[in-house]
């Protein structure tokens, strides 16, 4: 006979000797084994829960009109949740999106592989570093970024007129939502 | 060189115990803790009680994150949580069953205490912490009912507050209090929210004082006689924690079969549509685990003699201790009691019949016959059976009575071993 | 043993008193309501999808010019068999009021998946005024909502007779002894043939109201296929688990009993 009073679980088997413990240890160790199996299982519906809703999902695509915006200015819409920048940028930023040097960048891309048509240009407006909303009108805030495109209030990330990231803290560039021009005037973001 | 020099093998946990002792208090109340050996399945139901109120702590917490307290939104926040929250349907059901069953574990808990006289001395503060257990059940059954905001909810929580209303002078302001306006509105759900959330940790403080409360005097038994060395006791673990946890498994089958099968069986259709302030429901009943209390309301043709007896029903298990004079714990040598016990289970149940039907005819008959036996039982029968039963001969041990009754070829090894530990 | 016998028999008592209790507060109800056979009824019963779909034909060439349906997206529909395409061509069919546009004007368009079940009328006044006075009630959680479910449903789309001599019928109110006053403001909606279904089933009066009475049941709880095919699996796996945990209970106390 062992003495019992350890803390150690279910595999505390008190009593018994011989070749009968291998057969009780056998017994303990499935049932916890079965057991922790079902508390594992149990957990995953209450952490699942908090992941969104499926009415959320549903809510994944939205359709906005851009007739009425003009060249050099931009509209801001909500997409799950987030801001996203919807701009339709003057021949100069087109320009000087185009040009720009990759080598110079610290996510380097070519302003062509982030717009459909080079017109419009549209960005989820979270800033890659902690989450603000850069904003475009530097001068509004005393910051113009030096890139002609975005500066970031919270930490000074600036961003160029393709929304790359060129200075500051932000990794990366300003993400591109998927999206498809349903017309010449409607863009489905999603 | 610690003051207390730790027991535990795993250097990091004897770290922790030398300078924050919770490893050692939990052994000590959890693993070494003596139970009684002779403890039946119905001790099982206390440990039940404590893992369904976890069970809907953690699933209360998850609806909290997914409901809003407003009269506007309310209804549809929960069908939300029903139909687009993943596993929100089973988060509500598990959290609205385990209500109802966390009752029946209690019921059970509570005439297992009444049966075997788990209230008498030295164990009267258990039993009255245990009473207040049971009245901050109510309460926070009663807030959460009102939640989905359906018919039943607005309608229980005008009642129910309206209890109040009974008491001269001060009732009136009272209820006005407690709602927060003129009526059931939105402020009344909001602070039923924040209270439904609030007091289930204040349930859960007290389920500890019962159990540090117990823990000073251990546990009752069947035959109640108190341990009297280590030949009548097991450690905590692994027995009864084993134990404890089998008999919780299959409770949880039964609770399965409600929770997946048919989740809205103890709850009422009306609930499912949406409050309305200018129609009551035709039945308004409460939920089953009231309806005794509800039936004792009712059976008073007076308002506020019907409350303060309701009221009573219950207070009254507060002195219970000194109510019953018996020296004696145990109904399994009381026979005469044993069968006033029965009768008084009966009528609980005749009662909640009562509280299920309709006020008329032979029902208002019952319900007033059940009151009567109700208070007669506490107030009258225990005094005097405690004084003129003579319980029959008792064991001197519960060692002695198992080597006696169990004629277990393990008997002996059965008193050896206990004694070897720690 | 004794002792677990008599542990067990409380227990029993405990939950057949339970059991009483609501039994007997759904008894005194009254009305028997005819009982269908439904194939989502029990444990192992799913949602005849076929018959669902149908029922949605139903609600929506009857029911939905009065009944709102306001908990429910055109998404659900998915969950009896609709695929996303026909999901798609439903929700479009329909006009959404959307906006404020930049105008600051509401505008109509058409609807897509995730918008709830247009509402016939634009609030309670108006349907109270359009239907003589009694408001058709929002149908989402009916099937909840009702002593009986779907039987009391079918029973009341198909419960329309001549009133008894001695039953005075107000105006615009008819005669439905399974509705709780006795008179309703809802006239009899289904007749045979008022569909015509599309997979061929005979549109009787009586298999109308029980398509429809099958569609509302699954709006009411879109998850309750999900969850009977859940319950199946935590119970056989607690039948295992409690078996596993009585034979450590046996072994750890065999010696000491």
């Amino acid at each position: 006979m062992s003495t019992i009073a350890h803390p150690s679980g279910a595999g505390a088997a008190p009593g018994g000797g011989g070749g009968d413990a291998s057969r009780r240890n056998f017994l303990y160790i499935a049932t916890t084994a079965v057991g922790a199996a079902g508390l594992g299982a149990v957990a995953w519906p209450f952490i699942n829960s908090m992941n969104p809703a499926a009415d959320t999902l549903a809510l994944a695509s939205i359709e906005v009109d851009i007739t009425t915006v003009k060249p050099g200015e931009q509209i801001v819409v909500t997409w799950q949740g987030k801001p996203v920048f919807i701009r339709r940028r003057t021949p100069d930023e087109i320009t000087a999106a185009a040009q720009a040097k990759l080598e110079d960048m610290k996510d380097p891309q070519a302003d062509s592989a982030r717009v459909q048509k080079p017109e419009w240009l549209i960005l989820v407006g979270i800033c890659t570093h902690l989450g603000c909303v850069p904003n475009f009108d530097g001068k509004s805030s005393g910051h113009l970024g030096e890139f002609g495109g975005w500066f970031c209030p919270c930490h000074g990330s600036q961003y160029d007129t393709s929304g790359r990231i060129r200075k500051g803290p932000a990794p990366k560039n300003l993400g591109v939502p998927n999206y498809v021009f349903l017309k010449d005037t409607v863009i489905k973001i999603g | 060189m610690a003051l207390y020099p730790s027991k535990f093998k795993n250097p990091l946990i004897n770290w922790i115990d030398a300078r924050l002792p919770i490893f050692t208090l939990m052994h000590h109340e959890y693993i070494e803790f003596q139970m009684p050996r002779n403890v039946n399945y119905l001790w099982a139901f206390g440990a039940i009680g404590m893992l369904l109120l976890m069970t809907m702590i953690a699933t209360g917490i998850m609806l909290a994150m997914q409901y809003t307290p407003n009269t506007l939104l309310a209804f549809d926040s929960v069908e939300h949580i029903m139909r687009d929250v993943n596993y929100g349907w089973l988060l509500r059901y598990m959290h609205a069953n385990a209500g109802a069953f966390f009752f029946l574990a209690i019921y059970v808990h509570i005439f297992r205490g009444l049966y075997y006289g788990s209230y008498q001395k030295p164990r009267e503060l258990i039993w009255i912490l245990g009473v207040l257990i049971y009245l901050l059940m109510m309460a926070t059954g009663f807030l959460g009912y009102v939640l989905p905001w359906g018919q039943m909810s607005f309608w229980a929580a005008t009642v129910i507050t309206n209890l109040f209303s009974a008491f001269p002078v001060v009732g009136d302001p009272i209820v006005t209090w407690l709602w927060g306006g003129f009526s059931v509105d939105n402020p009344t759900l909001n602070r039923f929210f924040a209270l439904h959330y609030l007091m289930p940790f204040v349930l859960l403080g007290v389920v500890l004082l019962h159990l540090s409360a117990l823990h000073i005097t251990g546990s009752n038994n069947p035959l109640g006689i108190e341990i009297k060395g280590p030949q009548d006791s097991v450690p905590f673990h692994p027995y009864v924690t084993i134990k404890d946890l089998f008999a919780f498994s299959v409770y949880l089958i039964l609770f399965s079969v409600f929770l997946f099968f048919m989740p809205n069986y103890m709850g009422h259709p009306d609930n499912y549509i949406p409050a309305n302030a200018l129609v009551t429901p035709s039945h308004i009943v409460p939920e089953w685990y009231f309806l005794p209390w509800y039936a004792i309301l009712r059976a008073i043709p007076d308002k506020l003699g019907g409350t303060v007896m309701m009221f009573a029903a219950v207070l009254v298990l507060v002195v219970l201790p000194w109510l019953d004079t018996s020296k004696v714990k145990s109904l399994v040598f009381k026979p005469v009691s044993r069968l006033f016990f029965w009768v008084f289970a009966a009528d609980c149940i005749l009662l909640g019949f009562c509280g299920a039907n309709p006020p008329d005819g032979i029902w208002v008959v019952a319900a007033r016959l059940g009151t009567i036996y109700y208070f007669a039982y506490f107030l009258v029968a225990l005094p005097l059976l405690g004084k003129f039963e003579r319980p029959r001969p008792r064991p001197a041990s519960i060692a002695e009575a198992i080597l006696k009754g169990g004629g277990s070829v393990h008997a002996h090894a059965a008193t050896a071993q206990p004694m070897e530990k720690a | 043993m004794m002792r677990t016998m008599k542990s067990i028999i409380f227990a029993a008592a405990a939950v057949a008193v339970s059991f009483g209790f609501t039994g007997a507060t759904k008894a005194h109800e009254g009305i028997e309501l005819p009982e269908q056979a439904w194939a989502q009824s029990g444990p192992m019963g799913r949602i005849d999808k076929a018959q669902a779909q149908r029922g949605f034909q139903v609600y929506k060439e009857i029911c939905s010019n009065c009944h709102s349906l306001n908990l429910a997206s055109y998404r659900n529909l998915k969950g009896i068999g609709f695929t996303e395409d026909q999901v798609k061509v439903i929700a479009a069919g329909v006009q959404v009021q959307d906006g404020p546009n930049d105008q600051g004007e509401m505008f109509m368009r058409p609807g897509i998946q995730s918008d709830r079940f247009v509402k016939p009328f634009a609030n309670d006044k108006a349907a109270r005024v359009a239907n003589n006075g009694a408001l058709p009630p929002d149908l989402s959680v009916m099937v909840k909502a009702r002593h009986g479910g779907e039987d009391y449903i079918t029973a009341l789309l198909t419960g329309y007779a001549e009133a008894p001599a001695g039953v005075s019928v107000p105006d615009g109110k008819y005669y439905n002894k399974y509705f709780a006053s006795g008179t309703i403001g809802m006239p009899q909606m289904l007749f045979d043939d008022s569909i015509t279904y599309a997979d061929g089933t005979k549109a009787t009066a009586l298999q109308e109201s029980k398509d429809v009475a099958v569609f509302l049941s699954y709006i009411a709880e879109p998850t309750q296929d999900e969850r009977k095919a859940l319950g199946i699996k935590v119970i056989l796996f607690l039948i295992v688990f409690s078996g596993l945990m009585y034979a450590c209970k046996r072994q750890l106390w065999a010696d000491v009993h």
